[in-house]
C-alpha cells in the first residue's frame, strides 16, 4: 500500500511539473515534449487506480496521435518566438488571480465532498461486481451494447473530423503538373496517333 | 496511508488550473493554448475516470472514452485551421487574428 502511494506521488508530481513546463515553456517544441510526457505520467495514474484500458487509450490516442499532430505543426510553421512571448508578464496577475480562485473552488469543492454526506470512498454491491471482472472487459460489455450508438456517433464525429481536416488543409495550385491517372487511361488510339500522309521529297 | 478519491480530484484540480492560468499566459500563441486546452481535458478525464472507479461504475470511464474522441476531432480541425490560416496570412499571432471582426 505504501509502495502505491509511493508510485502516486511520483506519477503525481511529473504530471504537475510538466504542465507546468508546457505553460512556461519558452519554444513550443519543448512545450508539446512536456504535454507528452504529461499525458505519460496521466496514464500511470490512470494504471494505478485500475483503470488500464482509458490508460493505454490515453497513451495510444493522446501520445501517439494529438501530440505528434501538434509537434508536426509546430515544426511546420515557421513562427517567430519572440514575438509570441511579448507581454508574457503583463497577462499574469490576473491569469494568477484568475487561477487561484478557481483553484481554491476546487479545492473547496473536494473537500467538502470528503466532508460530507456524500462521500464515495468503497466500492458499493454493484461496483464490486463490476469491478470483479477486468477493466476492459467491463467496459466493452456496456460500449457494444447500452451505449453502442454513442459509440457509433464517436467513431462518426472522427469521420467528420478527418474529412473537415483534409476538406480544409487541401489546396489546387495552379501551374503544378499533376498525373493524371483517369484521362491516360481512357484515351484512344484516334485521340493520339493522327496518320499523316506524307508526300514524296516533301516533308511534313 | 491510502490514496483516496481527494488525491486524485485534487491532481485533476491542479491540472485544470494550469491549463487556465496557461491560456492567460500565452495569450498570443494559439498552438500553446490549444495545447493548454488538452491539458484541460486531461484534467476533466482524471476526474471522470476517479469517479467511476471510486464509485464502482464503468460509466465514468466510457464517458471519459467519449470524450478522447472529441479532444482528438478538436486538435486536428484546429490544427488544421491553423496552417490554412499560416499559409493565408503569414502569422498565427492571435491579436492578428481579426478578420472576421465587423
Amino acid at each position: 500500500m505504501i509502495l502505491q502511494a509511493l508510485a502516486f506521488y511520483v506519477f503525481a508530481a511529473i504530471t504537475v511539473a510538466a504542465a507546468a513546463m508546457v505553460v512556461v515553456s519558452r519554444n513550443p517544441v519543448y512545450s508539446v515534449l512536456f504535454l507528452i510526457l504529461a499525458f505519460f505520467n496521466a496514464a500511470g495514474l490512470f494504471l494505478l487506480i485500475g483503470a488500464e484500458f482509458i490508460a493505454m487509450i490515453l497513451v495510444i490516442v493522446y501520445v501517439g496521435a494529438v501530440a505528434v499532430l501538434f509537434l508536426f505543426v509546430v515544426m511546420m510553421l515557421d513562427i517567430n518566438l519572440t514575438e509570441l512571448r511579448e507581454g508574457f508578464l503583463a497577462y499574469f496577475p490576473v491569469g494568477a488571480l484568475i487561477g487561484a480562485v478557481l483553484f481554491a473552488e476546487l479545492l473547496l469543492g473536494v473537500g467538502i465532498l470528503g466532508a460530507g454526506s456524500a462521500t464515495i470512498t468503497g466500492l458499493n454491491a454493484h461496483g464490486a461486481q463490476v469491478m470483479a471482472i477486468d477493466n476492459t472487459r467491463a467496459i466493452g460489455r456496456v460500449l457494444y451494447t447500452q451505449y453502442f450508438y454513442l459509440f457509433q456517433v464517436a467513431g462518426l464525429v472522427l469521420l467528420v473530423a478527418m474529412i473537415g481536416a483534409i476538406v480544409l488543409t487541401l489546396r489546387s495550385r495552379p501551374g503544378v503538373r499533376r498525373q493524371k491517372a483517369g484521362e491516360q487511361i481512357n484515351r484512344t488510339k484516334e485521340q493520339s496517333i493522327t496518320v499523316v500522309k506524307v508526300p514524296t521529297r516533301g516533308g511534313v | 496511508m491510502t490514496i483516496g478519491l481527494g488525491h486524485y480530484l485534487a491532481v485533476a484540480a491542479v491540472l485544470f488550473t494550469m491549463g487556465i492560468l496557461g491560456i492567460f499566459l500565452n495569450r498570443k500563441n494559439v498552438i500553446v493554448i490549444l495545447m493548454c486546452v488538452e491539458l484541460m481535458l486531461l484534467a476533466v478525464n482524471i476526474n471522470l475516470v476517479a469517479f467511476s472507479v471510486f464509485q464502482g461504475n464503468v460509466v465514468g470511464q466510457v464517458f471519459a472514452l467519449l470524450v478522447l474522441t472529441v479532444a482528438a476531432a478538436e486538435a486536428a480541425i484546429g490544427l488544421a485551421i491553423l496552417v490554412v490560416y499560416f499559409r493565408n496570412r503569414g502569422t498565427i499571432a492571435v491579436e492578428d487574428i481579426n478578420a472576421m471582426k465587423g
